[in-house]
């Protein structure tokens, strides 16, 4: 394994994180298409949305959507000011910040909404 | 102080996988991890295989994964690596032995970038002469010497053998943005290849493994950049 810096990090999430919303599309686009079948094995699926995993399952895809997003945008800034790229760590850790700030109330409000 | 010099052994010929081993060596805090490597060989393990040749961070033969880092043995110091140093050859190309690995590759797509001026022009009588501020555009990129620390550090390279890398972009760096070469379009053309400089993923292993501290990512961006605004 290669010790690489926050960088490497940053990229590695970024790619998790696109296949985690990547697969969350799939699933998604099948419980839509299931509508073409009639309200009942549709409305089972929404019904099987509401197992606590899948709640938690959400927290994660937020939390997938949010660090995509930011880091999306904190690469763009490299790609439009190239001399961002000497402070391309504190970047990093800003937009960890600003990923904090978003995250931790909406996991709050939507953690009480599992119930095991 | 004492240290424990951990290298990744591998010869094709013999081994079947590469395996470590563990050199006991009493060094001084100030010395290079080339000096452990080379009191390791000299003293203890005449099989042991690595490339050196100036010793002094200047001909780029001996970069190598130390504790996990792309970097020099001949710039690192023993004090900055602790008693504990590990030693493996650069990720993404084949093993030769050891430390020593096979760079064809590597010099082949340096090669493919034309890093040399490109100018039609007859000569002057004495120089082509350039301003300072004409210099500062690519006087980062004239660093490289060709080591293959930033493209071994790179992910993208790891997994996808046919991109061009960072060194050669930063080869292809040096000459776009002089202004006394005047090969842009081919040059351009070139950068913006599908295994060129779109491949960049903005990583920055590359920047942060550079022993020479050429700011890469900035490079790769100009060039981006380049091909970006002179499209219109």
């Amino acid at each position: 394994m290669y010790k690489g810096g926050t960088g490497q990090w940053a990229y590695f999430l970024h790619r998790l994180s696109g296949a985690a919303i990547f697969l969350y599309l799939l699933i998604h686009i099948v419980d839509t298409a299931l509508l073409g079948w009639g309200p009942k094995y549709f409305n089972y699926m929404m019904q099987l949305y509401t197992h606590p995993l899948f709640k938690l399952g959400e927290i994660g895809l937020f939390a997938a959507v949010l660090f995509h997003a930011l880091n999306g945008l904190r690469i763009c800034i490299f790609d439009f000011w190239v001399g961002a790229t000497r402070y391309h760590s504190q970047i990093f850790w800003g937009a960890m910040v600003l990923f904090s700030v978003i995250f931790l109330p909406v996991f709050y409000i939507m953690i009480q909404r599992v119930h095991f | 102080m004492k240290i424990t010099l951990k290298v990744q052994k591998f010869d094709p010929e013999k081994d079947k996988k590469p395996y470590y081993k563990s050199y006991e060596l009493d060094m001084e805090p100030m010395d290079r991890v080339l000096d452990a490597l080379n009191k390791a060989k000299w003293d203890e393990d005449g099989t042991l295989t690595y490339r050196k040749s100036c010793a002094h961070g200047v001909c780029g033969s001996d970069a190598m994964r130390i504790n996990g880092k792309n970097a020099l043995a001949c710039k690192v110091l023993i004090k900055d690596c602790g008693s504990k140093i590990t030693l493996e050859p650069m990720l993404g190309f084949e093993v030769v032995k050891d430390l020593a690995v096979e760079m064809k590759s590597f010099f082949k797509k340096f090669k493919s970038v034309k890093p040399y001026l490109i100018n039609q022009d007859p000569p002057p009588a004495k120089e082509r002469r350039q301003s300072p501020k004409e210099l500062d555009k690519f006087d980062d990129t004239t660093k490289c010497i060709m080591c293959g620390a930033c493209t071994t550090s790179c992910p993208t390279f790891w997994a996808d053998k046919d991109y061009i890398g960072p060194a050669a972009i930063v080869a292809s760096h040096r000459f776009l943005f002089d202004s006394r070469d005047d090969a842009d379009e081919e040059r351009l053309a070139m950068m913006n290849d599908a295994d060129s400089v779109w491949k960049c993923h903005t990583v920055f292993n590359c920047v942060d493994a550079c022993p020479r501290n050429i700011e890469i990512t900035k490079a790769i961006g100009e060039v981006k950049q380049k091909l970006l605004y002179d499209s219109f």
